[in-house]
């Protein structure tokens, strides 16, 4: 790498690193999320032109704020001058502008975790679709570039392109204030931004379309976007719950997968593969969360899920019961026929196999699971757990048919085959 | 992408000014606070470790310090997107040592984890 390059490579580190704080601080200036990117890209290439000739000055972060805000101001005044409304606003923003301070680090840090915070709340804002908010969280949030966002969800780049100006615009022509919600609407509001970072973590993590089992990098993304909310939310049990939960899966992301990129269920999985100080980070995520004086939500029921598997040596060893009437909670909170579905493996560990076909059984007339994967699959391993091997056997070829996942297909044709073997 | 940190370096005569850990603190509850700083500690110095070596086949236990190499100082594990990533936090780490201790000098190694993507 020639000098010129490595200079490069540093400022898209700051630029990683500092984005958004920088465009938080310049929304809360702009009042436009959009403007607040466009100016941030600005200060962007300036320090393109400048750094690699003059040197990365001392403190990046703070230089890059500076040169964007006084771009800010500018364009705040000659918003200005064209309309008396606008210039009405113009100046309110220009004295929010003021009191923002001299490019000084304090100043920055003093507002920093609230626009952030705001930030994350118009990424995430109900108007826009659950796509529309992953990708512009991403964005905004993430630091991530269209084409990096186009590659975690396997889709082309115009399309994310076009997905994030409309956000933007719809945002702009909403007039969605930039502003942290009010306590009424905050729980709200704040399920909006989990679920947000849920369906980001997910997508990675059980992949739903594409050859790939898992997108490690792309629950990476969404667990360093949890830890980051909750920093700013520590009050919050939901937001330490969805951490923990995260955390914890992750931990077994090293196991789910053979050798050769095939599927490994929970049960078969080799649990000294699984990751220790993720396991360790969701527990202790999960004891903060259990602190907080507040009903438990679903994120926080799952993730006490997760945490009896961490915690179990085998599956023999795995509290199944606990977990059977943590289920039984986590329908109430979030009821769902997926839900049940779990709750009938767990029922199979915990009471026999029978007890859980029963469950399964029931379920089976359910529209939301016509079609559903999982279905089939459950009732197939719950089937050749009672050894029920031939209707077993129908059952993971089911399965095999339904799956979009190549991996996954591959897997469940092996579990049909081995109901054949004597 | 993880990424583990080593400090190692020779200290001054002169103790660690108060401001230095201040800013540390500051730096790593930013780095927490960003999701990337996943675990952090400082080391004693190696005088309270212990080395075990195979050489010829043969185990030896040695008592610390290891005076042939630069004490390490702390460890920290990062979680980033990419090594430019990993440089500039550890940059911003040294950068402190710089304007705060003036004599110190030192380096931090980055070295990236082996992650499920890297076992084959």
């Amino acid at each position: 790498m020639d000098n010129y390059e490595a200079t490069r490579s540093a400022i898209e580190a700051v630029w990683r690193i500092e984005s958004p704080r920088l465009i938080a601080g310049l929304a809360r200036i702009t009042g436009d999320v959009g403007a607040a990117e466009e100016l941030a890209q600005d200060a962007l290439v300036i320090a393109l032109e400048q750094w690699p000739v003059r040197g990365v000055p001392d403190g990046p972060g703070a230089w890059l704020m500076a040169t964007a805000k006084h771009r800010a101001i500018d364009l705040v005044r000659r918003r200005a001058r064209y309309d008396q409304k606008l210039q009405e606003a113009g100046r309110d923003m220009e004295a929010q502008a003021q009191a923002f301070g001299e490019p000084s680090a304090d100043a920055i840090d003093d507002h920093i975790g609230d626009d952030l915070l705001r930030l994350i709340f118009i990424a995430c804002h109900p108007v826009l679709s659950a796509e529309a908010r992953a990708a512009l969280t991403l964005r905004l949030i993430g630091g991530l570039t269209t084409h990096e966002i186009a590659r975690a969800f396997l889709a082309t780049e115009p399309a994310i392109a076009q997905r994030i100006v409309r956000a933007k615009r719809t945002l702009a022509d909403r007039k969605v204030p930039f502003e942290i919600p009010a306590p009424g609407e905050l729980a709200g509001r704040l399920d909006s931004v989990l679920e947000v970072i849920y369906l980001i973590f997910n997508e990675g993590y059980s992949a739903t379309s594409g050859d790939d089992w898992t997108r490690p990098e792309l629950c990476a993304e969404a667990m360093r976007l949890g830890r980051l909310l909750a920093g700013l939310m520590p009050r919050q049990i939901e937001v330490h719950g969805l951490v923990a939960l995260m955390e914890l899966q992750a931990s077994r992301i090293g196991a789910r997968t053979g050798p050769g990129g095939e599927p490994i269920l929970l049960a078969d999985q080799d649990r000294l593969r699984w990751d220790r100080l993720l396991i360790r980070r969701g527990l202790t995520a999960l004891e903060q969360a259990e602190q907080i004086d507040a009903p438990p939500g679903r994120y926080a029921v799952q993730a006490e899920i997760a945490a009896c598997h961490a915690r179990a040596r085998s599956v023999e060893t795995t509290d199944w019961e606990r977990i059977a009437a943590l289920y039984v909670v986590l329908g109430h909170l979030a009821p769902s026929p997926v839900v049940e579905l779990n709750r009938a493996v767990a029922t199979g560990m915990a009471y026999g196999p029978e007890a859980g076909l029963e469950l399964a059984d029931s379920l089976a007339g359910q529209p939301a699971l016509a079609g559903y994967v999982q279905l089939p699959a459950v009732r197939g391993y719950l089937l050749a757990r009672a050894g029920r091997r031939a209707e077993a056997r129908m059952e993971f070829t089911r399965a095999a048919g339904l799956t979009a996942n190549a991996r996954e297909r591959a897997m469940f044709r092996a579990r049909a085959a081995e109901c054949e073997e004597p | 992408m993880r990424y583990m940190m080593l400090l190692s370096g020779t200290s001054p005569s002169t103790p660690p000014p108060p401001e230095l850990f201040e800013a540390i603190m500051k730096l790593g509850g930013e780095a927490t606070q960003a999701g990337v700083l996943l675990d952090t500690a400082g080391l004693l110095p190696s005088a309270s470790g212990a080395r075990v070596s195979l050489a010829g086949g043969k185990l030896t236990v040695t008592d610390g310090p290891f005076t042939e190499s630069k004490e390490l100082i702390s460890y920290a594990l990062y979680d980033v997107r990419s090594r430019e990533d990993a440089v500039e936090w550890a940059s911003r780490f040294v950068r402190l040592h710089r304007d705060l201790w003036p004599g110190w000098e030192g380096q931090t190694d980055i070295l990236q984890v082996m992650g499920p993507q890297d076992v084959g």
